[in-house]
């Protein structure tokens, strides 16, 4: 995919600097190359860079509750030279028929938008503004939107993040163990993820999710679907894992090292580990999508992260009846990053697998 | 606890599901026609995503690098992103938008609970496209993207460039010789799709309420209905058992270099 020219001097491309470059190096050199997967991977930082400083980057805190502007929809963003980045007010009307609160702009009032802003409890945030300033609207309960997707990052990306790791050190574990020793055990692991790919996943993490005790905090909760989403999947890892144990383990230079006298620890540490390393980012990031998306189809349920803590899935789940969404549009935004997150660590690791194999053509 | 379920499952494999708490029934009564339409929108589904990913695959692998091989490439990276449930979140706004009829289940009210007729089997195949779709589309991105690749492999066979060397037209070259060895992995994959399909039928329905096992699953979780809620987990898991038996089965079928000793 993406063929596009190298961009660096032809000269060092000979096949003798290219014989001097390390694994990682070439690994790089080839990566460097896929407009698509540097892009998405800019876009991740982007997004964990946000994910993490939530508490700057958001201009108000995600519970922050102001009940009397409910379902604000969202502001334009002006910009003047005098006045600089700047909002125009609310101005609320009462609806005659559904008796909700309905707002308008209102033009006669402009809430300038400052940056390092200073709000009552003195913390800094990237941007904010003294009067309401809503880019993305609000909620049923008038927190606002923007700041919840940015602390929603938070807990959906990492929750991917911590989900893989689980699998990943589960999957190579035993993958590793399987390929090696092969025999009963072999049998018996392979059998296990067989099992376990039987279920449909979805429902299962449904079934689990509900199993959750209600009484636990935020966080046990937290980390509890993320032990539900990677026991579910760390059977493929192992699979792939294994495989390349089962092709290495036969080859010459294991057979050096253990005609060395090398012992089981040894080998499998220093010579069958690294060479699945590269596959095992691959796969792990190839993975990570599925479980953002399994976590935001359980709180979208109502099964997977609760309020008060908040996630992409927990703020879609207000967006679940076609009615609120008819009334609210602006409530189906948390898709967006969603998508733009999945699609990136696929193009991402769609990119690493073509990378990973720099001896290919 | 353990005793519970040991009583349960060896009633269960005489076909004796016990008793839902929440509808005071049989569990035995409630499923079987959930289970049916489970299978009409994922079998539907399944066609769907054959008949559209295979030609899509195909296309894209003998325009490999030209604009639309990209276009379709970016399509299905989307078509592989987004959340079935999303997607039919959206749908459902749209429609509403447009047709100003919510297209919430799978009959009209006209039809809902009436008699099996001609009518209410036209009204079911109107309604039946979108959830056909939807749980479709995520399956159909992956297919295609996997077909393009088994395609460009067998384009670069031998055997290929000898059919080309024959003088044969290129597209006898492709459709005889290059489709016939592509297309065999993709029946393999339809095990592998299956999960994935159950899966998305189950949240799909409980997004468009439509009368299959997803809602009913939903509420057995919600209401601690154990008994519902098990079998209901134990019937997937069969089906997509089955449906891998008979994935083995039409593979072995397709490819006779197949056999197991």
């Amino acid at each position: 995919m993406n063929k596009t020219q190298s961009t660096t001097d032809p000269s060092i491309e000979t096949a003798v600097e290219i014989g001097q470059l390390s694994y990682r190096q070439l690994i790089w050199r080839r990566f460097r190359k896929n407009r698509m997967g540097v892009i998405s991977g800019a876009v991740l930082i982007l997004f964990y860079v946000i994910a993490i400083g939530a508490d700057f980057f958001a201009p108000y805190h995600y519970n922050e509750i102001k009940m009397r502007l409910r379902h604000v929809p969202p502001q334009r963003l002006h910009f003047s030279f005098e006045d600089g980045f700047y909002v125009y007010g609310l101005k609320s009307v009462r609806n005659p028929e559904s008796l909700e609160l309905e707002f308008t702009r209102d033009m006669t009032q402009r809430h300038s938008v400052e940056f390092f802003f200073k709000d009552a409890e003195d913390k800094r945030h990237f941007f904010s503004s003294a009067g309401p300033m809503f880019l993305l609207g609000t909620d049923r309960m008038g927190r606002d939107l923007l700041s919840r997707i940015m602390y929603g990052a938070r807990v959906s990306m990492t929750l991917g993040l911590v989900g893989v790791f689980l699998s990943i050190v589960l999957g190579s574990i035993l993958g590793t163990i399987s390929g090696y020793w092969g025999g009963w055990v072999d049998n018996l692991i392979q059998r296990v993820i067989e099992i376990l790919s039987a279920f449909p996943d979805i429902p299962l993490w449904m079934a689990l999710g509900a199993a959750l005790p209600p009484g636990w905090s935020s966080i046990q909760i937290y980390f509890g679907i993320t032990v539900i989403l990677s026991i579910i999947r760390w059977g493929g890892l192992a699979r792939q894992v294994r495989g390349k144990v089962l092709a290495y383990r036969e080859s010459d230079f294991v057979m050096a090292a253990r005609a060395a006298g090398a012992g089981h620890w040894h080998i499998i540490t220093k010579h069958l580990m690294p060479g699945c390393y590269s596959h095992i980012i691959v796969i792990a990031t190839l993975a990570i999508p599925g479980m953002i998306l399994g976590e935001t189809a359980l709180s979208f349920l109502g099964l997977g992260i609760r309020p008060p803590m908040t996630s992409w899935g927990v703020l879609l789940e207000e967006a679940q009846r076609v009615t609120v969404l008819l009334h609210y549009p602006w409530l189906i935004f948390p898709a967006v990053p969603v998508l733009v997150v999945v699609i990136a660590f696929n193009f991402l690791g769609d990119a690493l697998r073509d990378a990973a194999d720099p001896y290919s053509d | 606890m353990w005793k519970r379920y040991l009583i349960w499952i060896s009633g269960f494999v005489r076909g004796n599901f016990g008793e839902s708490f929440e509808y005071k029934r049989e569990v035995n009564e409630l499923i079987w026609d959930r289970i049916a339409f489970t299978l009409l929108i994922s079998i539907g589904s399944l066609i769907f995503t054959y008949i559209v990913a295979i030609p899509l695959g195909i296309y894209s692998a003998t325009h490999q690098y030209e604009w639309s091989d990209h276009f379709l490439t970016f399509l299905s990276f989307v078509g592989m992103s987004i959340p079935a449930f999303l997607l039919a979140l959206s749908l459902m706004v749209f429609a509403f938008d447009i047709f100003g009829v919510p297209l919430f289940g799978l009959f009209s009210a006209y039809y809902e609970g009436a008699p099996w007729t001609f009518g209410k089997l036209n009204d079911l195949i109107k309604h039946l496209w979108i959830p056909v779709i939807v749980v479709g589309i995520n399956g159909t991105a992956s297919l295609m993207r996997i077909m393009r690749g088994n395609l460009l492999d067998v384009l670069g066979q031998p055997f290929v460039q000898t059919a080309r060397a024959k003088g044969l037209k290129e597209i006898v070259v492709v459709a005889k010789h290059a489709v016939r060895i592509a297309i065999n992995p993709l029946i393999s994959i339809l095990g592998m799709s299956l999960p994935g399909i159950l899966s998305g039928s189950a949240i799909v329905s409980i997004v468009l309420g439509l009368p299959t096992v997803g809602p009913i699953l939903l509420n057995s979780l919600l209401n601690e209905d154990i008994y519902l809620a098990g079998t209901l987990i134990m019937m997937l898991s069969l089906l997509l058992v089955i449906g891998n038996l008979i994935a083995d089965i039409a593979l072995a079928w397709v490819d006779p270099r197949i056999r197991y000793e």
